[in-house]
């Protein structure tokens, strides 16, 4: 279980995160939307320790965030940013490698790469293993970040749009490894994304933001309705449901 | 795969130490006094001398300037996540250099310690400058930032030369401008040794500088204290960057250079790279000085010429390449 508590953070006069709080499900996927601004990537980065809040609490498990010691937190939580192209020549099993670290401090033991080999095969990338992540195509290089990500081993996992430089059919996919992250080995995920369906498709729980407050959180069923998304987004949003899952359109309005 | 990988990781070290032995042993064996391998077991007393005095101070201080510039080089790169940074192109050498005119113009007889102290405060106040410039501007464009740091390198040059000429101490400073290792001699060379414990502290936290390597987020997220991490590379970096450039001067390119070449053969796993970058870098500075002693035999071109001819051309090719990719 995750709790956020009145957390608010501003740059200069900027107020970037405004008095939130929330509790966040531990073992569901949530996902985090709103229009571009509104806080969304400032709360995970909070949320992850990457940078400190001004004012409020985060816990996690009852404990707050800020007086985890690097190497536990690191056990427990991890994050993956918006990654832009990686300039390094690391072959993907070597980056996979380095979410091991919180663990052996680089001294990789033979569980270390039991883990690091279910990890690669999860993601698909057993093949690809040996290549330099500088070769990959944006789709391989999200899935490497990912499988060091689930090398890490946390029951808390924060992704930051993951979903970018994805075309569909690996939007798709990463959308059901993180589902099968939830469902088979019981992570808590959260995630950023901006496509609104991949959301409704995939997520449990919905956390909309917008200008730097929480908007609304619920189950995705309470969440994809057109009340609350003509809102969110200032826009007239078209809900329609098809086997059971709702899909937005907008693309036209 | 794994294992074929590593099988063919190992004719190239096998070479590397090879062909370092060889030009060590060229290096020792190469002079204007007559010294030859073959009498190397019935020296007469001078060539005893010079083979103690200043043949083999020279040999050996070539192998720890230069595995330490390239090493020193890598290191900045990894801090910086830039591949074209390196104490050249991060201001540390001229900082090094405006400390070093700083004890020479307030301690009239500046002793070696004073120098090196001076030395080692104003590279590290540069470097770290150079390093929140490079954190504050958000352009990450690999080529941009090492060109910044050049121009700041110049910008404190300039100030070195101007107190020089203020104080009417060119003469005196204009010898650290160029990398020399004709003047090394048993005396004189020891400060280089503090490499040698530098370098060990950075085998010993290789594995969290490759985590850095991957950026400040990425290593924070693992558990890597960075701050921490990053003031410790800065520190050896400034430290080592002064004991070379009292010792045997500035030499440019080395520490970009021979890391960039290491990383297109073997990538970028900074604790895997460690060994090779330290003996090409090594293997660098001993041909390049033994060309800069027999191309105008018996004259000697100083050392710096030499590797900012060979240096400048490779370092072309390496920016002409990053750009196109």
């Amino acid at each position: 279980m995750m709790e956020v508590q009145n957390v608010t953070k501003s740059y200069g006069e900027t107020i970037v995160v405004n008095n939130v709080s929330l509790p966040i499900e531990k073992g569901k996927m949530t996902a985090c939307i709103g229009p571009n601004g509104a806080g969304k990537s400032t709360l995970l980065e909070m949320v992850s320790r990457l940078i400190p809040q001004d004012t409020g609490h985060i816990y996690i498990d009852g404990n707050e965030v800020k007086t985890w010691k690097k190497g536990d937190f690191a056990k427990r939580l991890s994050v993956l940013k918006q990654t832009n192209q990686m300039n390094v020549r690391l072959t993907v099993r070597e980056l996979v490698s380095f979410g091991r670290f919180p663990y052996t401090k680089g001294r990789l033991n033979q569980h270390c790469h039991e883990v690091i080999d279910s990890s690669l095969e999860y993601l698909g990338l057993l093949d690809l293993q040996t290549r330099y992540i500088d070769t990959l195509s944006g789709g391989q290089l999200q899935r490497a970040m990912i499988a060091m990500v689930l090398c890490q081993d946390t029951d808390y996992i924060l992704l930051d749009e993951p979903l970018n430089n994805l075309d569909m059919s690996y939007g798709v996919q990463m959308m059901k490894t993180l589902r099968r992250l939830v469902d088979e080995l019981g992570k808590t995920v959260i995630t950023v994304v901006h496509d609104i369906n991949f959301a409704a498709s995939y997520a449990d729980n919905i956390v909309a933001m917008k200008e730097g407050r929480l908007f609304a959180s619920g189950p995705v069923d309470e969440m994809i309705t057109k009340p609350v998304l003509d809102d969110l987004y200032d826009m007239d949003v078209k809900i329609i449901e098809s086997n059971g899952t709702k899909y937005c359109l907008y693309y036209t309005n | 795969m794994e294992g074929s990988k590593i099988e063919n990781r190992k004719p190239f070290n096998w070479i590397m130490i090879a062909l370092l032995i060889v030009f060590t042993v060229v290096s020792i064996f190469t002079g204007v006094n007559d010294l030859s391998i073959r009498n190397v077991f019935s020296l007469t007393d001078t060539q005893r001398l010079i083979l103690l005095t200043t043949r083999l101070p020279r040999t050996i201080s070539l192998i720890l300037a230069g595995s330490t510039l390239a090493i020193s080089g890598l290191l900045m790169q990894q801090l910086t996540q830039n591949k074209f940074v390196s104490p050249t192109t991060a201001g540390t050498l001229a900082s090094a250099r405006l400390g070093i005119v700083t004890a020479i113009i307030f301690f009239s007889h500046s002793s070696l310690t004073q120098k090196t102290v001076l030395a080692f405060i104003f590279s590290l106040i540069g470097t770290f400058t150079f390093i929140l410039f490079v954190r504050s501007v958000k352009i990450k464009n690999a080529v941009m930032i090492p060109l910044v740091g050049l121009m700041f390198g110049n910008i404190v040059n300039s100030l070195s030369t101007y107190l020089a000429v203020q104080y009417e101490v060119v003469q005196n400073t204009s010898s650290w401008l160029q990398g020399n290792f004709s003047l090394i001699s048993s005396t004189n060379y020891q400060l280089l040794f503090l490499s040698v414990p530098l370098l060990f502290l950075i085998y010993l936290l290789a594995y969290y500088f490759t985590i850095m390597g991957l950026g400040k987020d990425v290593s924070i997220e693992l558990g890597v204290p960075y701050g921490l991490l990053e003031l410790a590379g800065v520190t050896i970096v400034a430290l080592a960057t002064s004991a070379i450039i009292l010792t045997v001067g500035s030499i440019p390119f080395v520490g970009i250079v021979v890391p960039n070449l290491i990383s297109l053969k073997k990538g970028d796993h900074f604790g895997k790279i460690l060994f090779p970058t330290a003996g090409f870098g090594a293997l660098f500075l001993l041909v390049t000085d033994v060309l800069s002693r027999t191309l105008i035999f018996p004259y000697e071109i100083p050392i710096s010429v030499v590797i900012g001819v060979v240096g400048s051309v490779l370092f072309l090719y390496l920016l002409l390449r990053g750009e196109s990719k």
